[in-house]
């Protein structure tokens, strides 16, 4: 592997993670049609299934917003080119943004330059995960602007518990109404720090649509909140019906014994994420 | 069967439309952003650079770029309405704009406009882009490209069975988006209560 194979296995995952959805998400879409009652719902539904089905066929990116390209690299302490990973990835971006092409979303917070190809002072964003081994694993999720806003970060009074915390999804899941693109996929972040909570609940995000935390407990409470937010109303983009969230991912960390942060961000219904892996020293990109 | 609307637009036949309705466009629909919004405002009639009442208004800003000289839509799904609430009741009072695309929806201001000069407000499904784009058979012009951008450039789109459009505000004064917002402040109430 060179550095101009992981640009292109870059490239290429870029290419497919905005030009698709997950599979679990499509299923769930698929499911969701068959619950809904009314025709508003109905033709929310299908409209998303047949774009997919378009971005599919056609390897066009689904959604106008593609979003900021957001990397999430797991890498084993062995693995030998860790040093040009960060300058791979900012390569592939740049090349992704003409050849896919990508909206340009890298904009300056002071004076509204655009640098024109999704890259800048921090962006792409890159979570580093170092772990054993000499493996490679890049998760790429294209984030759009109209979920991200809707993101939610409250220090609650630690004297809530569980209730407070339930109380804050609901409460955020509620006052979204339509504007994250529902049905949606919501992650939560509870305890660590302010920084640690918002982060988890985006990594929660990668956690494929219908699969349960693997501890009991919270696994439950995934549940059921699932059930309650699916009993606001809201419905595909906010037109009514009975599906508003797709799944609800939880991911906790200690806190400290006076701070209980509960972190709420949404992904859209185009839950768009492809994997970069290394296999016996071959690159392998997964939808 | 497809109900499949055509511009130039018949106010008549927007008046007939009512919540719940889905219907499609067959011929020119042109996109709209907040500058866009602000730059047409301030324009006089005769430098207007096409006539507002005859197309359909999308809220969108697309992917497009130049392929061999001509524009092509990479992906083309609509904005949030709602920005473009300080705007839109003026917006149809002098353009006479009958059909606006958007996702979210939008406020009173416009809800009192509709109804007052017969026009509709209608959801894309929002993120529908490459289905738009599949709609899209030519990009037929550009106005002010250089001075807005490309998302908020006025965009002239020549559509064939672009859609669907559900209508979500009528001209009769109902609204998806109001009665779903009250639903659904009941039912939190008693979700939380049942906590």
């Amino acid at each position: 592997m060179n550095q101009g194979d992981l640009e292109d296995g870059l490239v290429e995952a870029i290419r497919k993670a905005v030009t698709r959805v997950t599979s679990e998400t499509e299923d769930a879409l698929r499911d969701a049609v068959d619950k809904e009652g009314s025709e508003g719902p109905k033709v929310q539904l299908n409209a998303i299934l047949e774009n997919i089905g378009v971005g599919k066929g056609e390897c066009a990116p689904i959604c106008q917003d593609t979003g900021t390209i957001t990397f999430f690299v797991e890498v084993g302490t062995d693995f030998p080119h860790i040093k040009i990973l960060k300058e791979s990835i900012h390569n592939a971006v740049k090349r992704a943004s003409k050849e896919v092409p990508l909206r340009p979303n890298a904009v300056h917070p002071i004076d509204h330059t655009n640098t024109g190809d999704n890259t800048g002072r921090f962006i792409p964003p890159i979570h580093w995960n170092v772990v054993e081994g000499d493996g490679l694993k890049i998760t790429v999720m294209p984030k759009g602007g109209g979920s991200e806003n809707m993101s939610k970060l409250v220090m609650m009074t630690p004297g809530k518990g569980l209730k407070g915390v339930k109380e804050i999804v609901i409460d955020q899941v509620a006052a979204m109404e339509g504007k994250p693109c529902p049905p949606t996929v919501v992650g939560v972040g509870i305890g660590g720090g302010a920084d640690v909570a918002l982060e988890l609940a985006k990594k929660a995000l990668l956690r494929p649509v219908g699969t349960r935390h693997p501890e009991e407990k919270i696994a439950v409470i995934e549940e059921e909140l699932l059930d309650k937010v699916n009993q606001l109303g809201i419905g595909p983009m906010g037109v009514g019906g009975k599906t508003t969230v797709l799944d609800i991912k939880i991911e906790y960390a200690h806190r400290h014994p006076a701070s209980f942060p509960v972190a709420v961000v949404p992904q859209c219904w185009a839950n768009r994420q492809a994997v970069l892996e290394l296999k016996d020293g071959k690159l392998e990109v997964k939808g | 069967m497809k109900k499949v609307l055509t511009t130039p637009i018949d106010g008549e036949e927007v008046k007939k439309l009512n919540i719940g309705d889905t219907f499609y466009i067959s011929g020119t629909i042109f996109t709209a952003r907040d500058s866009a919004h602000e730059k047409l405002l301030g324009l006089s009639d005769e430098d207007l650079p096409f006539d507002p009442s005859e197309y359909a208004m999308f809220h969108c800003g697309p992917a497009i770029h130049k392929v061999d000289g001509r524009w092509e839509v990479v992906s083309a799904g609509p904005t949030t309405s709602i920005r473009m609430e300080i705007f839109e009741d003026e917006f149809i009072e002098r353009f006479g704009t009958k059909i606006i695309i958007g996702k979210g929806g939008m406020g009173d201001r416009t809800l009192k406009a509709l109804e007052e000069h017969g026009a509709v407000y209608v959801q894309y499904t929002g993120g529908a882009g490459a289905l738009m784009a599949k709609a899209i058979e030519e990009v037929e012009d550009v106005y002010f490209l250089e001075e807005l951008g490309i998302p908020e450039a006025f965009w002239m789109f020549r559509v064939k069975e672009a859609g669907p459009f559900l209508v979500t505000m009528d001209s009769h004064g109902n609204s998806i988006h109001k009665d779903v917002a009250a639903k659904v402040k009941k039912n939190l109430e008693r979700i939380k209560a049942d906590l």
